[in-house]
């Protein structure tokens, strides 16, 4: 499992209720279902990451989060996790915005478009950047919406949302993000993971 | 119809079952079948329940009807319901004709057969009937309650009435409230029925209003591009159109073939009842209106599956249901399978549809024995 992943895990407690959007092939949900007793659900757009799934055991529903949101009731679960898919919706603000109302928690993750070799690429380079986490030309990325650790922190505080916890990941090292260095953290991230509310 | 039932598994229902019509039926014979074996934990066993025209006979060869059962792709050995592992039952609705208390058995009030004189059932009494059977079969929980179309429908009224009593719930093609479209589409089937001089004699069959109404329906169990990748206009055994009414084309043909098969296996008052029983089902209206509370209670976990094709059962039908399970927690799964083979798709070979289903009832079965173990 990705070390992004075992991050998320960590911030989840244990027997609590989670779900997953996005959440792909279900390999978090099924790491939290074996090892943290976690009742999880997942929702994924993709038809045969749902067959996955649910040949795993994992109740998963296939569908899109702009979409099938709306379905869940308020604050019907403990955690609510977005992994790495925030940029890639046609309205991020409004799918933030239903996560925020079915989860207590949120747990979102960001590529960091503020990342050196990001900025490197464009400067330098004068081309859309290809990175390791961000593989796509920019005539086929699914990405519509790309921001860096500070913006999305400068769109948290903007909205009231509250930051529990940010914390970021360069070169599978995990670290916190803080105020003092978060200019810093912003140019050598290549992840953003946030614990909001 | 003519098939001679003698030689069939039936029990006879001792307790009284109130119908929802008001009446009260006593004694009465159920039919069914089963595959596999009951294992000494009494946890594989898995209800299948059969849509409109099908039977209790859900795979090996129809000991009446001499065809492969209905659903002979997913279910038998290393099948996905494999029957090495699980034991399957399957029972022959309330107002079916193979066998259980239907429309053709004698009344003996009367020493005719019930005809439209039986009465009217719904899809709550065919699965309170179906309840007594796991009762006598010592069966307290089981492992899935299984159906496509008519079968999702008794999976959903199962878990409705017996939250407790399944571990996984698999609803395919189906709603939680019969659509107008498949209302009149019924109707037409039965006005098909009726509208044959026959029905009304006595001891006389109305083959042709019966078969025309299969031939409608059939056309509804299968897609539009289906149908054209099948026939498109291909000519039956001739060279030209023959500017008469015989069966020019082959879809024609394969109507009619279908349509002359089904009268032989199939009785026209059952038609008319099992259609009437999916046309009153609305699990939505059982619940005043509000379809989360009839999931409110069940424990089972869901595994729901549509068919892109299917136009009779749409996806977005399919989806309601879903919806109302998010909507009050419940443990619920869903995908809408890929195939161009419309509402049958769950009676054919869809590779995705069996991988799907056989995954999904083997994991449920090794988290309860797991449990248990732990």
């Amino acid at each position: 499992m990705k070390k992004e992943f075992k991050v998320i895990a960590q911030i989840i407690q244990n027997n609590k209720r989670v779900l997953d959007v996005g959440c792909g092939d279900g390999t978090l949900m099924d790491y939290l279902k074996k090892n943290q007793k976690n009742d999880v659900r997942g929702l994924e757009p993709k038809k045969d990451l749902v067959q996955k799934c649910i040949s795993k055991g994992l109740s998963v529903i296939e569908g899109d989060a702009e979409k099938e949101l709306i379905q869940f009731p308020k604050k019907s679960f403990d955690y609510v996790v977005l992994s790495q898919t925030l940029q890639a919706f046609l309205y991020p603000e409004e799918v933030l915005n239903q996560l925020l109302r079915i989860g207590n928690q949120t747990i979102v993750s960001i590529p960091n478009f503020g990342f050196w070799k990001v900025r490197f690429h464009l400067l330098f380079k004068g081309t859309m950047p290809v990175t390791k986490n961000l593989p796509n030309e920019w005539y086929n990325t699914p990405n519509l919406h790309m921001c860096t650790i500070k913006d999305f922190v400068n769109f948290c505080n903007k909205k009231n949302i509250k930051i529990d916890k940010s914390m970021c990941l360069t070169n599978e090292k995990i670290s916190e993000i803080t105020k003092r260095n978060m200019q810093y953290k912003n140019i050598f991230s290549q992840l953003g993971i946030f614990l909001i509310q | 119809m003519n098939t001679d039932t003698k030689n069939i598994k039936k029990l006879t229902i001792n307790q009284s079952l109130e119908l929802d019509c008001g009446k009260t039926i006593k004694d009465f014979s159920l039919a069914y079948e089963t595959y596999g074996t009951l294992n000494k934990n009494k946890n594989n066993a898995i209800l299948v329940f059969h849509a409109l025209t099908g039977d209790q006979f859900v795979t090996n060869i129809n000991p009446i009807t001499k065809r492969e059962g209905w659903w002979s792709f997913a279910v038998g050995p290393g099948k996905a319901i494999d029957t090495n592992k699980y034991f399957v039952i399957c029972a022959n609705v309330l107002g079916g004709c193979m066998g259980t208390f239907g429309p053709k058995e004698i009344n003996p009030k009367t020493n005719k057969i019930f005809a439209t004189t039986f009465p009217v059932i719904t899809i709550r009494d065919i699965v309170k009937a179906q309840k007594f059977l796991l009762d006598l079969l010592g069966i307290k929980k089981l492992l899935a309650v299984a159906g496509g179309s008519m079968g999702g429908m008794q999976v959903l009224q199962f878990v409705s009435l017996y939250p407790d009593m399944a571990h996984s719930a698999i609803p395919i093609a189906c709603s939680a409230s019969h659509s107008a479209q498949n209302i009149a589409l019924n109707e037409l089937g039965r006005q098909a029925i009726m509208a044959d001089p026959n029905w009304k004699k006595e001891n006389s069959i109305p083959n042709k209003g019966l078969a025309v109404a299969r031939m409608a329906a059939h056309i509804t169990y299968l897609s539009k591009q289906g149908l054209q990748e099948k026939f498109g206009r291909k000519l039956q055994d001739k060279g030209s159109l023959k500017f008469s009414f015989d069966a020019d084309f082959q879809i024609e043909s394969y109507l009619r073939y279908q349509g002359a098969a089904f009268v032989d296996r199939f009785d026209a008052n059952s038609y008319l009842y099992i259609t009437r029983a999916m046309d009153y089902f609305d699990l939505e209206k059982q619940f005043n209106g509000n379809l989360s509370l009839a999931f409110k209670k069940v424990k089972s976990k869901f595994c729901i599956i549509s068919f892109s094709s299917d136009w009779l059962y749409p996806t977005i039908e399919n989806k309601e249901i879903v919806i109302a399970l998010n909507a009050c927690g419940a443990n619920v799964g869903f995908v809408e399978i890929n195939s161009d083979k419309g509402h049958d798709s769950f009676l054919l070979n869809v590779p995705d549809f069996l991988k799907t289903l056989s995954e999904f009832i083997s994991s449920t079965y090794n988290e309860i024995n797991n449990e248990k173990r732990i």
